[in-house]
């Protein structure tokens, strides 16, 4: 299969980006300041970042598709306004996560963004499960931009006005050189920004536009370091078929409503976890020292005995130290348990700690 | 008189007298992106040519770091462990690694000139 590139293609080589396949698409790992900076800039200033790889379905339809979709979702979709947005899971019968996701009421239906590496899967699963009653469109026509940082509102406020009355979680249509572009205020940083849908023919217009405004591109990279230091979940390594919500430590996204009544996908499992507890979590590791643990690093406890595995380690610039997550057996998931990590042959000491590791600085009600 | 030599694991070796001092090349940094880890052998060990002599770590990946020829450490940079963003810096000066009392000289003859290295690595990230 051809190697699929985005609309931004062509910026992301004028910007000398370092190229890697990610999900099938040709992305920029980085740019030539490289991913510290990167990363900083982010924090500071604003950061791009080109998602256009992420898959944005489209799903049309009225009541019936609310129903629909919470036999699906564990949300409380029917009391969802429009234009507000709320991160879920596609799960499978024993509750075990297809993809993360989040889900956007918009006129007439849903907007569901996707992860590239799960879109194609989803669609298949969900289209399975709403069969032919209700318009759905995977849309490879839009591209999605993401700008995140302190000066990413002031930045996107001066191309697109209105944008900064958006709240966090929330999004609106609007309206640019006869473009219809879709913008939530979110993001994957720990840092307050947007997330941009626009049709593919304008994504490249549109970034050069806030390039010029002061924003620069970010590649995967950076994004990486920047929301493993805000403690959120990558697919593929927090996330799989094999780990739960409940398990992630997701279970602030499960609708308390929605348990109560049960009668969604996984709904048994996950209320029996709820109930009776799980015997792995989700948790933030701090090791001391510089030492890097990464994904698959064993993890012990004082004992010498073996309690998990690392999902996520790198160094995280704006912590200046080494972050990481991973799961633990139960008894070991409090905060300041001393814990053990196996690097090249060495167990090197590390203590459960808090997420985030970087405080976040999102917009909560500007209104 | 100093020499300095290139090896294929992109380590600079410079020999003077019979001690020599051993980093990572300005193209080793390039292709690592930044570092932000760095560990080194212990003083007093005696390090085999082509064998592990250390570990450099960036945002991405963990790689090892080998050391070109045969020797007891006499000396390690502490500057780069507790600061490993200066190996990005002047890699292939003050960021140096470790200092060797190397054991046979003609191990130096197996390695690459400045001009050699130069193509190889041209070639090698190409």
């Amino acid at each position: 299969m051809d190697i699929k590139k985005t609309s931004l293609y062509q910026l992301h080589q004028d910007s000398k980006a370092k190229f890697v396949e990610f999900a099938g698409y040709q992305m920029p790992i980085q740019y030539s300041e490289g991913i510290v900076e990167e990363h900083r800039f982010t924090r500071n200033h604003s950061g791009i970042f080109d998602v256009s790889h992420m898959g944005q379905l489209f799903i049309y339809g009225q009541e019936d598709l609310v129903d629909d979709l919470e036999r699906i979702f564990p949300l409380d979709l029917k009391n969802l306004k429009l234009n507000h947005s709320k991160y879920s899971f596609l799960m499978s019968d024993t509750a075990g996560i297809y993809d993360d996701l989040i889900i956007t009421k918009i006129k007439d239906g849903f907007l569901i963004i996707l992860n590239a590496a799960c879109k194609e899967n989803d669609y298949k699963i969900l289209k399975g499960l709403l069969t032919d009653r209700y318009k759905m469109i995977l849309d490879e026509e839009r591209s999605l931009i993401a700008i995140q940082g302190p000066k990413s509102v002031e930045i996107l406020n001066s191309v697109i006005q209105g944008v900064e009355n958006l709240n966090f979680m929330s999004g609106n249509w609007f309206t640019l050189d006869d473009h219809n572009i879709y913008i939530t205020r979110s993001g994957y940083t720990g840092e307050d920004g947007f997330e941009v849908s626009l049709t593919n023919e304008f994504a490249d217009r549109f970034t050069r536009r806030l390039i010029d405004k002061g924003a620069k591109l970010i590649g995967l990279g950076a994004r990486d370091t920047l929301r493993l230091e805000a403690g959120l979940c990558l697919y593929g390594h927090e996330l799989s078929k094999d780990k739960t919500p409940v398990e992630a430590n997701l279970k602030w996204a499960i609708s308390k409503e929605r348990i109560l009544k049960g009668n969604f996908i996984g709904s048994d499992i996950i209320t029996k976890q709820l109930n009776n507890g799980v015997s792995k979590i989700r948790v933030g590791i701090k090791p001391e020292g510089r030492i890097i643990a990464r994904e698959k690093t064993k993890i012990y406890n004082e004992s010498n005995l073996e309690i998990g595995e690392i999902t996520s380690g790198t160094f995280g610039p704006s912590v200046n130290g080494p972050v990481a997550m991973g799961y633990v057996e139960n008894e070991f998931s409090k905060k300041n348990t001393k814990i053990f990590l196996e690097v090249r042959g060495k167990k090197h000491p590390a203590t459960i700690c808090e997420l985030p590791f970087y405080k976040k600085s999102y917009v909560k009600g500007v209104n | 008189m100093s020499e300095v030599k290139y090896s294929k694991e992109h380590e600079w070796i410079k020999l003077e007298g019979d001690t020599a001092t051993i980093g990572i090349t300005k193209h080793a940094t390039e292709m690592l992106g930044d570092i932000v880890f760095a560990e080194l052998p212990e003083k007093g060990t005696s390090v085999e040519k082509d064998g592990t002599a250390g570990v450099v770590e960036s945002t991405k990946a963990a790689s090892d770091v080998y050391t070109p020829v045969s020797g007891e450490v006499v000396d390690l940079n502490q500057s780069i462990v507790d600061d490993p963003s200066k190996i990005n810096q002047d890699p292939e000066n003050s960021a140096w690694f470790f200092k060797l009392k190397i054991k046979d000289k003609s191990e130096m003859d197996t390695l690459m000139n400045k001009d050699e290295y130069d193509i190889f690595a041209k070639e090698s990230s190409s």
